[in-house]
C-alpha cells in the first residue's frame, strides 16, 4: 500500500469531522425552522461548556458513557452486536444498591464488595446471552434485546417492591447504602490545579475506574492473546477458526467481558450520587453506549473522546433551556445526527480507501484497474 | 452446461401421513380449538368466566394490533433483508405523526400522516443501509435513538401551542370508530337494538359452550374500524408475497439479490420499497397506539412494543399469519392484567402456563429430548404449586410472558432459531419468471 501517512490521516479525520459538520447543519436547520437562533444557541453551549462545574458534569456524564461504550465495543471488536448493556448495567446496579445496604463491611471492602457485585451480575447476565447463542443459536441481537426486556419488566418489576426502604416514604427505593460503601470523589484531585469546585458539584471517582478500565481495553485488545483471537474472528471467522481459535469460547468470553464492564455503568448512582436504586435511576445508557462505541470506531481514545462529546451535549441542554434560545432536546437530535452522519461517513470513507487501495494495487502490478 | 447439471432435481416429498401431511389451515383449527378447551377447563376449575370473556378477546385483539403491525413491518423488511430494529423508533414517529395528524385533519388523515412519519424513519434506515451499506443493527439503533428525541422537540415546539397539550403529551385525538355485529353480538339496525345471539350464551356460563361464544363474540363487538384494516393486512400481505410480481421481486431482493440482478430486477429499488413500507407500517401501529388505545399522544407510551414485534415476527416464523398469532398470543396476557386488578384471574394463568408446559414435556419426550423434558416438567410442576400457594399473581407476570415464551421455544427448538430465516426461497424458475 502506498497512500502517504498523510492521506491516511486525512482520511481518517475526514469522518469524523464531516459527521460533526452534518450534525450542525441538520441541528441548525431544526432550529432554523422552529424560529432560534442556532449560532445563538451554539455560543452560548460552548460559552457555558468550559466554566469549571459544567465541565465536571460533563465528566461526570461521560463517565457511564465511556464505560458502556467500551462495553458494547468489546462484543463490536468480533462483529457481536451486544445491545444488552442496558439490561446488563440496570440489573447490576440493582444487585449493587441491594447488596450494599444489606451488609455491613469496613471501608474499602463495602466499596470493593458493591463493585465486585456489579461486576459479576453485569458478567453473567450478559453470559446468559452468550450461551444461549453458542448452545441454542439464539441471535445475540434478539437475545440481549429480549433480555433487557425481562431484566426491567420482569427481574426488577417482581423483586423492587421487596427491596424499598419501607422506613422512609419520601424515597421509593432501595435504602441507602452506609458511608463506608461510597467511592471518595476526584475533587481534590482537580482542585489541586483549578479553583475551589462550587455548587456542590462532586467528581465521581468511577472515572478513575473508567480510565483504568479504557487501558485495560486497550491492553486486552491490542496487547494480548485473547484481544488478537476476538480480533480475527471478529475479521474473518473461518479463518480464525481454522487458526485454532474456538468460536464458540470467544463468543462467551467477549460477552463475559463486556458485561464485567457493564456491570459498571450503573455505579456512579450506587457508590457516588444518591447511594440507593429508585424509580428515578438513570435509563438509557446501554443505548447511547452503542452509539458512543459506534462513533469512536471501537478505540479506547476514540470512545473516550466521543463520550466526552456526547456528555458535553448533555451538560448543555440545561442551559438552552434555562436562557430560552433553544429547546434543550436539540441536543438529542444532535448525538442521533452525528451518529447517523458518522457510520454514513465512515462507510464513504471505507469506499474510497477500498477504491484508492485496488488503484494502487493495480498500478503496482501493472494490470489495468 | 449439460441439462442435468443445469437443472436440480427436486426431492419428491416424502409421503407423510397424520397429522404432518394435514393442510395448514385445520393445524390452526385444531391449535385454536386446543387452546379453547385449556381455558374453558382452567376458567372453570378455578370459577372464573374471565380468561374467555368476550370483553378479554376484544380487549387482546385491540391490543395486539400494534404489535401485529410493526410485525408485519418488521416482515416487509426482512423479507427483502434488511433486518429493522429501529422498528420502535419509527413507531415512536408515527405515534406523533399520527397525533398530529388526526388533531387537524381528523383520524383518517392521522392514519396516512402516521404512516407517512414511520415511512421517513423507513427512508433513514434505507438510505443509510442500502444506499450506504451501513450495519443494519447500527442505523437501527441509530433510529431508536433519534426518535424519542426528535417526537419530544417537535411537541415543545408544536403540542404546547395547542389547547390540552404539553412537551409530553397532544390534545385528544378521536379514533376511526368502531361497530358491532348485529344479531350476533347485539348491533343497531338503524336504531332497532338487534338480539345478542353470542351475549346470551355467554351469560349462561355453560361449559366450553359459553367459552365458544365469548371468543367468537369478542370480534364482532365494538370492532374498531382500524382493527379491522389492521387485520386485512394479514391476507393482503401474504398475497403480496406469494402471489404478486412485486412480493416475489421483493423476496429475491432477500434471498438472492445476486440472482435477480443478472435478470434485470433492480435490487435496490426493492429493498428501498420494502424498508419503506416497513416504517410505514410501524408508523401505523404507532397512529393506532395514539388514536384506538390512548386517544392521545404521549411521550413513551409505545413501550417496547417494537422490540417485541421484532420478536412476534420471529415466532411467528417471519409470515404473516404467524405475527397474528404470537401478537394475540402476547398481547393476551396483557389485556388480562387490564381487565383483571386484582390479579385472580392472571393467578389462573399459572395454570394454563402449567398446561402448556406440560404438552412441551411430553412433546420433548417423543422428540426425543429428555433434558428439554425435564425442564419442562420442572417448571410445570413449578406453576402448579405456585397457583396452589397463591391467592393472587403479580402484575409483572403478565408483562414478562411474552418474552419469556418465546425464550422457552426459542431454547427448546432443535437447531435453536438461527439468525435468518428457514424461509423458502424463490426457485430458479420463478427467478426467471420475476425478470
Amino acid at each position: 500500500m502506498n497512500m502517504t501517512l498523510g492521506r491516511r490521516v486525512l482520511l481518517a479525520t475526514a469522518a469524523p469531522a464531516m459527521a460533526l459538520f452534518v450534525a450542525l447543519l441538520v441541528s441548525s436547520a431544526v432550529l432554523i425552522a422552529s424560529g432560534s437562533n442556532p449560532l445563538e444557541a451554539f455560543s452560548e453551549m460552548v460559552k457555558n461548556g468550559v466554566k469549571l462545574e459544567v465541565i465536571i458534569d460533563t465528566l461526570n456524564r461521560a463517565t457511564p458513557l465511556f464505560l458502556s461504550g467500551i462495553a458494547a465495543a468489546i462484543g463490536f471488536k468480533m462483529n457481536l452486536f451486544n445491545i444488552g448493556v442496558e439490561g446488563q448495567y440496570q440489573l447490576a446496579a440493582f444487585a449493587a444498591a441491594v447488596v450494599g445496604a444489606n451488609v455491613v463491611l469496613p471501608g474499602v471492602l463495602h466499596v470493593g464488595l458493591i463493585i465486585l457485585v456489579a461486576m459479576v451480575v453485569g458478567a453473567l447476565w450478559s453470559g446468559l446471552a452468550g450461551v444461549l447463542k453458542t448452545e441454542r443459536g439464539v441471535n445475540e441481537v434478539i437475545g440481549t434485546i429480549m433480555l433487557n426486556y425481562v431484566v426491567t419488566n420482569g427481574i426488577i418489576a417482581a423483586l423492587y417492591t421487596h427491596v424499598i426502604d419501607k422506613g422512609n416514604a419520601n424515597n421509593a427505593g432501595t435504602p441507602a447504602n452506609d458511608e463506608s460503601g461510597w467511592l471518595p470523589d476526584l475533587n481534590g484531585v482537580v482542585e489541586l490545579f483549578t479553583r475551589e469546585i462550587q455548587k456542590g458539584r462532586k467528581l465521581t471517582g468511577m472515572l478513575a475506574i473508567a480510565i483504568v478500565v479504557g487501558i485495560f481495553y486497550h491492553l486486552l485488545v491490542n496487547r494480548s492473546r485473547i484481544g488478537f483471537d476476538l480480533r480475527a474472528s471478529g475479521i474473518n471467522p473461518v479463518a480464525a477458526r481454522a487458526g485454532g481459535v474456538p468460536p464458540k469460547r470467544m463468543v462467551i468470553m467477549s460477552m463475559l467481558i463486556g458485561g464485567v464492564i457493564a456491570g459498571l455503568v450503573g455505579l456512579p448512582e450506587i457508590v457516588g450520587n444518591n447511594h440507593s436504586y429508585d424509580q428515578g435511576f438513570v435509563k438509557g445508557l446501554g443505548f447511547l453506549g452503542i452509539g458512543v462505541a459506534l462513533l469512536g470506531r471501537n478505540k479506547p481514545l476514540g470512545i473516550a473522546l466521543s463520550a466526552l462529546l456526547f456528555a458535553f451535549l448533555d451538560s448543555s441542554a440545561g442551559v438552552l433551556q434555562f436562557s430560552g434560545t433553544a429547546s434543550k432536546e436539540i441536543v438529542v437530535i444532535m448525538q442521533a445526527t452525528i451518529l447517523f452522519a458518522a457510520v454514513i461517513a465512515y462507510e464513504v470513507v471505507n469506499r474510497i480507501r477500498l477504491r484508492e487501495e485496488v488503484k494502487s494495487a493495480s498500478l503496482t502490478t501493472g494490470a489495468t484497474a | 452446461m449439460t441439462a442435468a447439471t443445469a437443472v436440480t432435481v427436486p426431492v419428491a416429498p416424502t409421503p407423510q401421513s397424520g397429522w404432518a401431511s394435514r393442510p395448514e389451515w385445520q393445524k390452526w383449527m385444531a391449535y385454536a380449538a386446543a387452546g379453547t378447551l385449556v381455558l374453558a377447563i382452567v376458567g372453570q376449575f378455578t370459577g372464573t368466566s374471565m380468561l374467555t370473556s368476550s370483553t378479554l378477546t376484544s380487549t387482546a385483539i385491540k391490543w395486539s394490533i400494534p404489535i401485529l403491525l410493526a410485525g408485519l413491518g418488521g416482515l416487509f423488511s426482512e423479507r427483502c433483508g434488511v433486518v429493522n430494529i429501529g422498528l420502535e423508533g419509527m413507531m415512536i414517529m408515527g405515534t406523533w405523526c399520527g397525533a398530529f395528524g388526526a388533531y387537524h385533519w381528523g383520524p383518517w388523515a392521522g392514519l396516512v400522516v402516521g404512516a407517512l412519519g414511520g415511512a421517513v424513519g423507513g427512508l433513514l434506515h434505507a438510505v443509510a443501509t442500502v444506499q450506504f451499506g451501513v450495519d443494519h443493527i447500527i442505523s437501527g439503533v441509530a433510529i431508536n435513538i433519534l426518535a424519542p428525541g426528535l417526537a419530544r422537540y417537535m411537541s415543545e415546539s408544536i403540542f404546547v401551542n395547542y389547547d390540552g397539550g404539553s412537551a409530553t403529551q397532544s390534545p385528544h385525538v378521536d379514533g376511526l370508530g368502531d361497530f358491532t355485529v348485529p344479531v350476533l353480538a347485539g348491533g343497531k339496525i338503524f336504531g332497532w337494538r338487534s338480539p345478542d345471539l353470542l351475549g346470551n350464551i355467554e351469560d349462561r356460563h355453560w361449559f366450553l359452550l359459553s367459552d365458544i361464544a365469548g371468543i367468537v363474540r369478542g370480534p364482532f363487538s365494538q370492532m374498531r374500524i382500524f382493527t379491522l384494516l389492521a387485520l386485512l393486512c394479514i391476507p393482503l400481505t401474504t398475497y403480496i408475497f406469494f402471489r404478486t410480481r412485486v412480493g416475489l421481486r421483493l423476496r429475491i431482493a432477500g434471498e438472492r439479490p445476486a440472482a435477480g440482478d443478472s435478470l434485470g430486477v433492480d435490487i435496490y429499488r426493492y429493498k428501498y420499497l420494502g424498508v419503506l413500507v416497513s416504517g410505514a407500517l410501524a408508523g401505523l401501529a404507532g397512529a393506532f397506539i395514539v388514536m384506538e388505545l390512548t386517544g392521545l399522544y404521549q411521550q413513551n407510551q409505545t413501550a417496547a412494543r417494537g422490540f417485541i414485534a421484532l420478536a412476534a415476527l420471529i415466532f411467528g416464523n417471519w409470515r404473516a399469519r404467524g405475527v397474528f398469532a404470537s401478537s394475540i398470543l402476547f398481547a393476551y396476557p396483557l389485556a388480562l392484567s387490564l381487565q383483571d386488578l386484582k390479579g385472580t384471574s392472571v393467578r389462573a394463568l399459572l395454570l394454563v402456563i402449567a398446561i402448556a408446559l406440560a404438552a412441551v414435556v411430553v412433546w420433548s419426550y417423543r422428540r426425543p429430548n429428555l433434558a428439554d423434558a425435564i425442564i419442562a416438567g420442572v417448571m410445570s410442576i413449578g406453576c402448579v404449586i405456585w397457583f396452589a400457594t397463591s391467592e393472587t399473581a403479580p402484575a409483572w407476570l403478565p408483562n414478562t410472558m411474552p418474552t419469556s415464551s418465546c425464550f422457552w421455544c426459542w431454547c427448546s427448538l432443535p437447531n435453536g432459531f438461527a439468525h435468518r430465516p428457514q424461509l423458502a426461497s424463490p426457485t430458479d424458475e420463478a427467478i426467471a419468471r420475476a425478470a
